[in-house]
C-alpha cells in the first residue's frame, strides 16, 4: 500500500503525537544532567525540580518589597493588553471587512491601502509609536492594533466577497436593504471566519505584546522575561515561557470550543 | 395583453455579443420553459430578467412599468445551488422573506410570532414542516430547492425565475419536484420563467417552449455573434414534433 493511504490506528495517533513532547522533554533532561554533573553551578540548563521549585514559588509566593505575586499580576497585565489590542482590531476588521467586501465604492478606495498598509513592518514602527504614544499602555496596545488588524481586514473582507453571488441576489429579491443584507447576510458568515482569524493572529499578537514590554514597561510577561534574562535567570525565563505557551493554548481552545458552539452551521472545517 | 414585455434585448460582454434582438410578450400566469444549448446565454437572459444586469440595448418592463435597476421584491428566483441562507434554520429561512424587508432585517414581539406561524405553514405546505429547526446543509438537494421556492413565493414576487432548478437533483427527487411545481402552479397564477437543460422538462411544465440559439453562424468566429429565440412553442398545441425541433436547432438531449 502507498504510504499516503496508511492511516495509523487511535493508539498509535495518541502515541505518535506524545512522541515529539517526550522527546524535547528527554533530550533537555539528558543535556541539564551532563552539564551539571560538570558543574554543579551552572546555570544554562537548570534541572527540571528546579525548574518546578522556581515554579511553585513564582505561582505562590508574593514580592519580598510589595507582597504582591508578580506573575499573576504579570498575567493579568498581558492578558489586558492582548486582550483589549486584539478585541479592537477584530471589531475594525469585522466593520472594515464588511464595507470592503460589500460596498464598491469603499472597495475601490480602501482595498489597495489595506494592502500596502500590511506590507509595513509593524516593529519597525514601534519607536514611532513609544514617541508619538509615549510608554504607557497605549503605545503596546496600539502595537497589537496595528500588527493584526490588516491580516484581519484582508482576511474578512475576502471571505465576504466570497460569499456566493446567488446569496447576495436571493436577498434582494426579498427586499433585503444593503444594510440589511450587511447584518443579516454577510455578518453571521464571517462571524466563524473572524474567530478563525483572531486565532491565527493570536501568535503575532503575543509577539508583538512581548516585543513592547520587553523594551519599556514595567509589569508584564514579556517584561520579566527580559528583567531576568540579566541574572540569568533560566529557571524564571522557562517557567513564564511554558506559562504563556499554556495560556495561548487555552485562549485558542476556547475561541474554537466558541466557535462551534454559536456557528454550528459552518461545519467542522474550523 | 402582454405582462412581461422584452423588446430588442441586445447583450454583450465587452466585444462578444451574448443575446441579440430578443423580443418577447408573455402574458399573467404563464409558465415560460427556455432550453438551448450550453452557453447561449440563457442565464444572462434570466439575469436581465431579473434587472440584477441591464441590457447593452433593449428594456424589458413588467405590467408596463419602467425597467427596474435592480433585484428586487416583485422578482423571485431559485438558483441551481446557493439559493438559501446555510447560517439560518429551515424556518429562519421562510421568515427572512418577510423580516428582510424592515431596517434591520428582523422582527420582533407578535409580528415575528405571526411570520413564524405563517413560516410554519409554508413548510407543511411543501413538506418540510419536520425540519423546520435543521440547518440547509441537513437537507437533501430536493429538499433544499423546495425550501428556496418555499422562500421565493414567501415573497410573493410577481414573477418568479428559475435557473436549472433542479439540473443538480437526481431523476426520482426531479419527478417529485415536477409534481409539487405543478402544484403550484394549478394554486397560483404566477408568470414563472424556468431555464433548463431537459426538454422534456420543458415541455411537461411549461405553457410556453422557447429555444435560444444563434440564428446566424460565423465558421471563421464562433463568437462573432449572438443568440436569440429561434423557437417560440406553445405546449399545449402538440403539433410541432420535437424531434424536427432537435434537428434544426442545436439543443442536445442531456445523455
Ligand atoms: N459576467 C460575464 N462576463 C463575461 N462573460 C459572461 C458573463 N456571464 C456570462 N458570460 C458568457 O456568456 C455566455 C452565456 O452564458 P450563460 O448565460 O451563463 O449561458 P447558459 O446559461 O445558456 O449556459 C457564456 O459564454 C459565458 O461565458
Ligand atoms: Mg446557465
Amino acid at each position: 500500500m502507498r504510504l499516503i493511504n496508511r492511516k495509523p490506528g487511535r493508539p498509535l495517533a495518541l502515541f505518535l503525537m506524545l512522541v515529539p513532547f517526550v522527546a524535547v522533554i528527554v533530550a533537555y533532561m539528558v543535556g541539564s544532567d551532563m552539564r551539571l554533573s560538570v558543574n554543579p553551578a551552572d546555570k544554562l540548563l537548570p534541572a527540571p525540580s528546579t525548574i518546578a521549585d522556581t515554579a511553585a514559588r513564582l505561582f505562590t509566593e508574593g514580592d519580598r518589597r510589595t507582597g504582591r505575586v508578580l506573575l499573576w499580576y504579570d498575567t493579568a497585565v498581558s492578558l489586558r493588553r492582548l486582550g483589549i489590542g486584539v478585541g479592537i482590531a477584530a471589531l475594525s476588521g469585522l466593520v472594515f471587512g464588511l464595507l470592503i467586501g460589500l460596498l464598491p465604492h469603499v472597495r475601490a478606495g480602501l482595498a489597495g491601502f489595506v494592502a500596502v498598509l500590511s506590507m509595513v513592518p509593524p516593529l519597525a514602527i514601534l519607536p514611532i509609536l513609544f514617541i508619538v504614544f509615549g510608554l504607557g499602555e497605549t503605545s503596546k496596545i496600539v502595537l497589537i492594533v496595528i500588527g493584526i488588524t490588516p491580516f484581519l481586514i484582508r482576511d474578512l473582507s475576502q471571505r465576504v466577497i466570497d460569499i456566493p453571488r446567488e446569496q447576495i441576489v436571493k436577498a434582494e429579491t426579498l427586499g433585503a436593504s444593503s444594510l440589511v443584507i450587511a447584518l443579516r447576510v454577510a455578518l453571521p458568515q464571517i462571524m466563524p471566519r473572524l474567530i478563525q482569524a483572531v486565532r491565527l493572529s493570536l501568535g503575532p499578537a503575543w509577539l508583538f505584546l512581548i516585543a513592547a514590554e520587553a523594551i519599556a514597561s514595567d509589569l508584564g510577561l514579556g517584561y520579566r522575561i527580559f528583567l531576568v534574562r540579566r541574572y540569568l535567570a533560566m529557571d524564571v525565563i522557562l517557567t513564564y515561557v511554558l506559562w504563556i505557551t499554556l495560556l495561548a493554548f487555552l485562549i485558542d481552545l476556547v475561541l474554537r470550543w466558541l466557535s462551534r458552539r454559536l456557528y454550528p452551521w459552518a461545519g467542522a472545517g474550523l | 395583453m402582454s405582462f412581461v414585455t422584452v423588446r430588442n434585448i441586445f447583450q454583450s460582454y465587452g466585444t462578444r455579443p451574448i443575446l441579440e434582438r430578443v423580443n418577447l410578450d408573455v402574458a399573467e400566469g404563464t409558465f415560460v420553459s427556455i432550453v438551448g444549448a450550453s452557453g447561449c446565454g440563457k442565464s444572462t437572459f434570466l439575469r436581465l430578467l431579473l434587472a440584477e444586469e441591464r441590457p447593452t440595448r433593449g428594456e424589458i418592463r413588467i405590467d408596463g412599468a419602467p425597467p427596474a435597476l435592480e433585484p428586487g421584491r416583485e422578482r423571485g428566483v431559485v438558483f441551481q445551488r446557493y439559493s438559501v441562507f446555510p447560517h439560518m434554520t429551515v424556518l429562519d429561512n421562510i421568515v427572512a422573506a418577510d423580516a428582510f424587508t424592515r431596517r434591520f432585517g428582523l422582527l420582533f414581539g407578535a409580528e415575528r410570532r405571526a411570520a413564524r406561524a405563517r413560516a410554519a405553514e409554508t413548510l407543511d405546505r411543501i413538506g418540510l414542516g419536520h425540519m423546520a429547526e435543521a440547518y440547509p446543509a441537513a437537507l437533501s438537494g430536493g429538499m433544499q430547492q423546495r425550501l428556496a421556492i418555499g422562500q421565493a413565493l414567501t415573497a410573493r414576487p410577481r414573477i418568479l425565475l428559475l435557473d436549472e432548478p433542479f439540473g443538480a437533483l437526481d431523476p426520482g427527487t426531479r419527478l417529485a419536484m415536477h409534481d409539487f411545481l405543478l402544484e403550484l402552479k394549478a394554486g397560483t397564477n404566477m408568470t414563472v420563467f424556468m431555464v433548463t437543460h431537459d426538454i422534456e422538462e420543458g415541455f411537461k411544465l411549461g405553457d410556453r417552449l422557447i429555444v435560444f440559439d444563434k440564428p446566424r453562424w460565423d465558421p471563421t468566429d464562433p463568437n462573432a455573434y449572438g443568440a436569440t429565440i429561434t423557437y417560440d412553442l406553445d405546449t399545449r398545441r402538440r403539433d410541432e414534433g420535437i424531434q424536427t425541433l432537435l434537428e434544426e436547432t442545436n439543443v442536445h438531449r442531456p445523455a
